[in-house]
């Protein structure tokens, strides 16, 4: 896709995207609603029409051809299952109109069917089946066509919480067995970064960063990439010569030409520990614990500095050993860090 | 308003239901009892026994007119209705469910659907009456079944925006994506998803509007009172006329023959409503 | 017969159409709004024609080409015609009080408290559907002869007959209104903070469905204003039974059109009024 453009009246949905899928990989488009990702997926799906840029396949342009010719699978978010067809009327319907015998119709369905585990429930209509089954149908509908490229339109966000989770894991482990290339449009951060090759940060039409999930997360290209994905810590700052200081720490900057001035520092919780050193009883870092998650090995406590708040990640043992109300001495790891653009947008705005 | 006072959650008021008594005691009294009047009085003769003979004369052949007029007038009328009518609702229901035209539409479909009767005939004779008619004077207007068709079309396509609506209402944008998406065009998604889904609704509310047509009466008696075309024309000049008891127990075969009619119209309407409700939720 | 669906609570918030117009690829766009103009064009000619019509001929003259508006000051002199439209107005608000009184509680009662009968409650608001009235007429004569044999019923008597006539739109807008807001939570809250049943039902329910019992009314009142069949076998004169027997002697007399297009302008307007109602109310609460 280059250069893709859509308006609806005053609102730009996009703003000249270009993203290039590669064979068989499955990249997920991130981002707040109405940042342009479901619009992206519907301008390739055929959907809609750009109102400017090109669209190309296996090096085909396609940017005019009707939905119906692309040959592509879509899963939508929910409902689009046929209400009046089984299971396994809907999963062959793809076939049937490109004029497949029944026998073979139904020889194929029912093979997509084992590829998701429903072959069970073939002949149930889809009120009767589960949300999660539901979707699952969806997906052997859209490979049954075997299609180039597999589109996912937020499949699970209509999903209860541990469904999702499950569902997730499945359609990846299809998607690579099948080996298709996938576009995977989510708002949920966690699930892009569980099943993505490469994750699409999205933002107001424009793309803030593409690359592999550790790369979008460790090494956040905007600011904007870095509060959305994961957690950050703002925290007041200043910066003079390169380096920004943070409650009394020297850190690097990622951008060492930001000038000079008071910023709003974005500091990771797994980059805020417990100091070595013994506590002591005031200072900029020292706090109290007024909140713990437990998060499984890993566990995120809320610290109360006075004016502000911090959250570090520590290991659940460590955070163990300092429930609310015990006083803690903090640390900061010097690891670049980010400023948020909001100063800079103020002042131009 | 009294103090506060303790729920009893565990005690049940084994009489709450005589909280409804005035109302089965009304519809009991004028709707339930008049309808046990006719079904009894067409069954029995004069002298209170049960007599099956008056139902014979639901088969004579003077009889039988009526109800073919009727039968005829409420088809041609149903399904031209239906047709223009679900079309229009589509229309409707494609565009803005907040703006004017849905409002307007859903409003006029409204008033309408009531308009029929007395004051429908003289617009229709206003526009298309052979002496008087403004845009033609057409010469068939008189003719049955053509002139009253045209009539009563124009209460029953209302009544199918309004009936058939909700339906169109419950398609949902995904299933045409999806069609297009796997490969379909527009007429293959009307042949294999559009219109099954939508075919149980249209079926329901074409019987409806049949029932709604085999009712009426006083459009039809506004547009020509000479003669009685249709069954609730010659009830109404069985109950009226003067000659004794053998003319009312006509009036009440007669009724209950439309009974029956409506009845089993009704009754595969409500069947229909089931199958769409599931789909179209 | 008419109205099945209530207008006003048509549109509930999670209605979309088909497929929102901004989301669809161009040329079926242009397909979709041609199909929509042609559609509403040729439908907007056929229900103006008629009324147009009507409306032309209430101001037609005696003269060719003459115009006057005598057939609409007329309405107020001419023969009955002022009684019947005073007796079917009556009428309107007497049927409106029965029926809402009847309904309303019977059907919030039913709802809190005996929800097994609600399946026979609809079944029998919806039977009149079934039992046109030129049937039921034919059972309520007699019981009329019969009593006016003894005492004279006056035309607003009517309103017995009117109100089952009147059942299945009446309930169904008031259901419709009914299932728009949760009633067991409300009358659990206001039991819970001590209030009696009759205070529930007439202080806490009634007043969330108030465009429901507006819808009602009108309905009702489009009913009665329209109402022919029962009136005139049992020989009484309300309004259309006046304008059938004005037409009987001279089909031209203006004020037959004149009154038909008032009435209709008159339900028209109220109901577009109550479905704008109906929608701001529903955006203020969202």
């Amino acid at each position: 896709m280059k250069g893709l453009r859509r308006e609806y009246g005053p609102v730009v949905a996009l703003d000249g995207l270009d993203l290039t899928l590669h064979p068989g990989e499955l990249v997920a488009l991130l981002g707040p609603s109405g940042c342009g990702k479901t619009t992206t997926l519907r301008l390739l799906a055929g959907l809609e029409d750009a109102d400017s840029g090109t669209i190309t396949v296996d090096n085909q342009e396609i940017t005019r051809l009707p939905a119906s010719k692309r040959d592509m699978g879509m899963v939508f978010q929910a409902y689009s299952l046929f209400p009046h067809m089984t299971v396994r009327q809907n999963v062959a319907f793809g076939l049937r109109l490109r004029h497949v015998s029944r026998a073979e119709r139904d020889r194929r369905a029912l093979e997509m069917l084992e590829l998701v585990g429903l072959s069970s429930q073939a002949d149930r209509y889809a009120h009767q089946i589960s949300g999660g089954q539901q979707q699952r149908v969806a997906l052997a509908r859209a490979l049954a066509i075997q299609p180039r490229v597999l589109l996912l339109d937020e499949p699970l966000s209509a999903l209860d919480a541990k469904v999702r989770a499950q569902l997730r894991d499945q359609i990846r482990r299809i998607q690579l067995e099948v080996g298709i290339t996938t576009l995977f449009v989510t708002h949920d951060q966690e699930e892009a970064l569980a099943i993505a090759d490469r994750v699409g940060v999205m933002r107001e039409g424009r793309l803030e960063q593409l690359g592999p999930p550790t790369e979008v997360y460790s090494r956040p290209a905007t600011s904007f990439v870095a509060e959305f994905v994961g957690l950050t810590n703002r925290l007041a700052g200043e910066v003079s010569g390169g380096e920004v200081t943070v409650r009394g720490v020297r850190l690097p900057l990622v951008d060492a030409s930001t000038p000079d001035g008071p910023v709003t520092a974005l500091v990771r919780p797994e980059a805020v520990m417990v100091a070595p050193e013994a506590p002591t009883d005031s200072g900029p870092l020292v706090g109290t614990v007024i909140a713990t998650t437990f998060l499984g090995a890993t566990s995120r406590i809320t610290v109360d500095l006075g004016d502000t708040t911090i959250m570090a990640q520590l290991r659940t043992a460590e955070a163990a050993a300092l429930p609310a109300g015990s006083r803690v001495t903090l640390a900061i790891r010097l690891d670049p860090v980010l400023v948020s653009d909001d100063h800079r947008e103020a002042a131009a705005g | 308003m009294a103090g506060v006072r303790p729920v009893r959650a565990g005690r049940r008021l084994p009489l709450a239901w005589t909280g409804t008594i005035p109302f089965f005691a009304y519809v009991g009294l004028f709707l339930l009892l008049p309808t046990g009047i006719v079904v009894w009085n067409s069954l029995t003769d004069a002298s209170g026994k049960l007599n099956l003979g008056s139902i014979k004369t639901l088969f004579d052949p003077a009889v039988r007119m009526y109800f073919v007029n009727s039968l005829e007038l409420s088809a041609i009328s149903a399904v031209v209705g239906a047709v223009f009518g679900a079309v229009i609702a589509y229309a409707v229901a494609s565009g803005n469910p907040d703006g004017l035209v849905r409002r307007l539409a859903t409003a006029g479909s409204g008033v309408l659907a009531q308009f029929g009767g007395v004051t429908l005939a003289f617009a229709f004779n206003a526009a298309i009456g052979p002496t008087s008619g403004f845009l033609t004077k057409a010469s068939w207007y008189y003719d049955f079944p053509q002139g009253i068709s045209l009539i009563y079309v124009y209460f029953q396509v209302p009544l199918m925006v309004l009936v058939f609506l909700p339906a169109v209402d419950g398609m949902k944008m995904q299933w045409r994506e999806a069609t297009e998406n796997l490969g379909g065009s527009t007429w293959h998604f009307w042949r294999h998803v559009g219109g099954p889904l939508l075919a149980p609704a249209f079926l329901g509310s074409t019987l409806l509007l049949f029932a709604n047509s085999l009712s009426a009466y006083a459009t039809v008696q506004a547009w020509e009172n000479q003669i009685a075309y249709v069954v609730p024309q010659q009830i109404s000049i069985a109950i009226t006329s003067e000659v004794g008891l053998a003319s009312a127990n006509e009036a009440q075969v007669l009724a209950l023959g439309m009974v029956i009619v409506v009845a089993v119209v009704m009754v595969s309407y409500t069947l229909l409503q089931r199958r769409t409700s599931r789909w179209l939720r | 017969m008419a109205a099945v669906t209530p207008v006003g609570a048509v549109t509930p918030a999670e209605v979309e159409a088909p497929q929102p117009r901004g989301s669809m690829r161009s040329s079926r766009l242009r397909r979709l709004n041609l199909f929509r103009w042609t559609v509403f064009t040729l439908a907007t000619l056929f229900f103006l024609l008629p009324l147009f019509a009507m409306v032309r001929f209430s101001f037609v003259g005696t003269q060719p080409g003459e115009y006057t508006i005598s057939a609409w000051t007329q309405i107020a002199s001419y023969p009955g015609l002022l009684d019947a439209i005073r007796i079917t107005l009556e009428l309107a608000v007497i049927t409106v009080i029965v029926e809402l009184s009847l309904l309303v509680p019977t059907m919030i009662w039913v709802r809190l408290r005996v929800q097994w009968l609600s399946r026979t409650i609809e079944f029998l608001c919806l039977l009149p559907l079934t039992i046109p009235a030129i049937v039921l007429v034919v059972g309520l004569a007699p019981v009329y002869r019969s009593v006016r044999q003894h005492v004279s019923l006056s035309p607003l008597q009517l309103f017995w007959a009117y109100v089952i006539l009147a059942l299945p739109y009446a309930y169904r807008a008031l259901a419709a209104g009914l299932d728009a807001i949760d009633v067991r939570t409300l009358a659990e809250a206001a039991r819970s903070l001590g209030a009696s049943w009759f205070t529930v039902m007439v202080r806490v329910v009634a007043p969330n469905m108030w465009q429901a019992l507006l819808n009602a009314m009108l309905l009702t009142t489009a009913l009665v204003l329209g109402e022919f069949t029962i009136a005139s076998i049992l020989l009484y004169t309300n309004l259309q039974v006046a304008l059938y027997q004005i037409s009987r002697a001279t089909l031209d007399a203006g004020v037959l059109f004149s009154t038909s297009a008032a009435s209709l302008l008159f339900a028209f307007l109220l109901l577009l009024i109550l479905s704008y109602v109906g929608r701001q109310r529903g955006r203020e609460r969202r």
